[in-house]
């Protein structure tokens, strides 16, 4: 189920005094299977181009098509969309609203006008997927931690079983060990059931990890897009616009600068321990 | 060296449902030195915050003493001298803030404090100028940015003029941008002002200049010194759910490797000088 979008426009309060826009001739395209990073700052159109995903907003101009239909068209049912597209919004926590864990993960899905039997397999798959007991099942989702309650939320949107899962900035509050948790969960997730998974963050270190691509975003434009390495290599644009590479691949680049021979586009700690060994050994008699 | 804040044996358990009692803090004995730049790190669930809410009497041992500029916390004549000695920020900036314009929120201590109003209107500006949010003091705080609404919420802190600060994960939800203001804006007040900084985060790089740094698990103190004695113990770290600087890890493990790495580089330029030497 692909992604492309063309030309895409928002403006906020279009035709009054406080028309801001938001997304500027945004254009690029998502093949099945992959795993996309968004990243920008607060204000950067992030949020706002996700929305777009799932019929939320419509743009001012452009066309977003999933699977070759255009979404922007009248005539396309946007309930249909949503089955196919499901967007776990920031604090996913704050709405859950029902008085168990079983009926807010069933939400979705009763809407969807499923049986009840199918309902019941839906919920109780997802809260396995999620790893959430299934003796919980009839607990108030109010009762539970708070990165509990973040993994009951994800469960709701993939008990639809969406084929584009959409989340922005999951790990958000959440302490480094939830963080970790969360995010091998999403990639566990987006591994098995082959979905393309969208994540937004701010974090680079996040993203460098598991995306096969990544969109920077700034001011409503596409600032960079390609694989986490051609990304890094942008290290320079990246530090003006605030957003900074992750702490190894800025070393990396330092000791490029004074003759070590390592790559600069260095992802990961890993990558980076084997060639300073190399240097290690080569320079000095250790 | 005189001391802001002590405990003394200092345990606290709370009654969930029914009878089950929990044992959130056991038994922590600290004392915190004047003008110093403290932090605390833990998991979710360590006791931080709960620790943090002892040192302004939002929270009373179930055990021990907490000790506030000498005052007993248990002791309710000095509840406002507490709260005005030692000044506590929360996480979400949106729930701390009351007022609808800028300079009436960070009035709202003061206020509240019976100070006279010439001498409110010379504090706000001094505390939103100390935040750098000064030229927004006519803004309704809803068109204000996190990292601006935190700093809001800071003034109105500083307002009361507190010798101590506690803030209980600022940066929490804020972006980087955002996050970078705050910390620089506590960083100022603390080598500037003078005033005692308790920085609870789960943030590892925001401490990593601190004066002292301790980290918390299972409502105990498990490591306390300095950000390189601390950051060194990095298996303890790790076990325990936190995570260290990327470079710090690589020291790890080239450690482990066998070459002769100092564990304590916590930066990427101390990284630099020490395999470029």
């Amino acid at each position: 189920m692909p992604i492309k979008v063309e030309n895409l426009s928002f403006v906020y309060n279009e035709g009054t005094p406080y028309a801001t826009v938001a997304l500027n001739n945004v254009t690029f395209e998502i093949q099945d299977e992959e795993f996309v990073g968004i990243i920008g700052h607060t204000g950067s159109g992030k949020s706002t181009l996700i929305q777009h995903l799932n019929g939320l907003l419509k743009p001012t101009s452009g066309k977003i098509y999933i699977n070759g239909v255009d979404i922007t068209d009248k005539k396309v049912s946007l309930k249909d969309v949503r089955k196919e597209v499901g967007l776990v919004f920031q604090y996913p926590e704050y709405q859950l609203f029902e008085e168990t864990i079983f009926k807010d993960i069933a939400f979705g899905p009763t809407n969807l006008g499923l049986s009840e039997e199918e309902i019941e397999k839906r919920v109780y798959e997802a809260m396995d997927i999620v790893g959430i007991s299934r003796e919980l099942a009839d607990k108030s989702p109010f009762e539970v931690s708070g990165g509990q309650k973040r993994r009951i939320a994800i469960a709701g949107i993939l008990a639809m079983k969406p084929k584009i899962l959409i989340l922005d900035e999951p790990t958000a509050g959440l302490d480094p060990k939830g963080k970790e948790e969360i995010l091998n969960k999403i990639k566990e997730i987006h591994d098995k059931y082959n979905m393309i998974t969208i994540l937004v963050s701010h974090s680079m270190e996040d993203i460098a990890r598991f995306a096969d691509k990544i969109i920077v975003m700034n001011k409503g434009r596409i600032e960079v897009i390609g694989t986490p390495r051609e990304v890094f290599r942008e290290a320079e644009k990246l530090e003006k616009m605030g957003l900074g590479v992750p702490q190894i691949t800025s070393l990396a680049r330092e000791l490029q600068k004074k003759g070590v021979a390592i790559p600069e586009d260095i992802l990961t700690i890993e990558e980076a321990k084997e060639y300073i060994i190399r240097y290690l050994r080569g320079t000095k008699n250790v | 060296m005189e001391h802001i804040i002590t405990t003394q044996n200092l345990s606290f358990e709370y009654h969930a449902e029914e009878q089950t009692r929990h044992l959130v803090l056991k038994d922590i004995n600290l004392q915190f030195e004047k003008g110093q730049f403290i932090g605390i790190i833990g998991h979710n669930g360590s006791g931080k915050s709960t620790l943090a809410k002892h040192f302004n009497a939002l929270l009373l041992p179930t055990e021990g003493k907490v000790h506030v500029k000498g005052m007993d916390t248990k002791d309710t004549n000095h509840l406002w001298d507490i709260r005005q000695t030692a000044g506590l920020v929360f996480q979400n900036p949106d729930n701390q803030i009351v007022a609808t314009i800028v300079e009436e929120d960070v009035a709202f201590g003061p206020e509240n404090l019976g100070i006279p109003p010439d001498e409110i209107r010379e504090r706000v500006e001094y505390a939103l100028k100390a935040v750098g949010m000064w030229e927004y003091k006519d803004y309704p705080p809803h068109m204000l940015s996190g990292g601006q609404k935190q700093r809001v919420a800071i003034a109105g802190i500083i307002a009361m003029k507190p010798e101590c600060i506690i803030l209980d994960e600022p940066t929490a939800m804020l972006d980087p941008i955002g996050r970078r203001e705050v910390i620089s804006t506590i960083k100022k007040l603390n080598k500037e002002d003078g005033i005692t900084v308790i920085l609870i985060t789960h943030f590892m790089e925001e401490v990593v200049d601190a004066d002292r740094v301790i980290v918390m698990d299972n409502g105990k103190v498990v490591l306390d010194g300095t950000p390189k004695e601390v950051f060194k113990e990095v298996a303890l770290l790790k076990k325990i759910g936190l995570s260290v600087p990327q470079v710090t890890e690589l020291a790890y493990q080239l450690k482990r490797e066998g070459f002769d790495v100092p564990l304590d580089i916590l930066t990427v330029e101390e990284m630099v000088e020490f395999l470029c030497r």
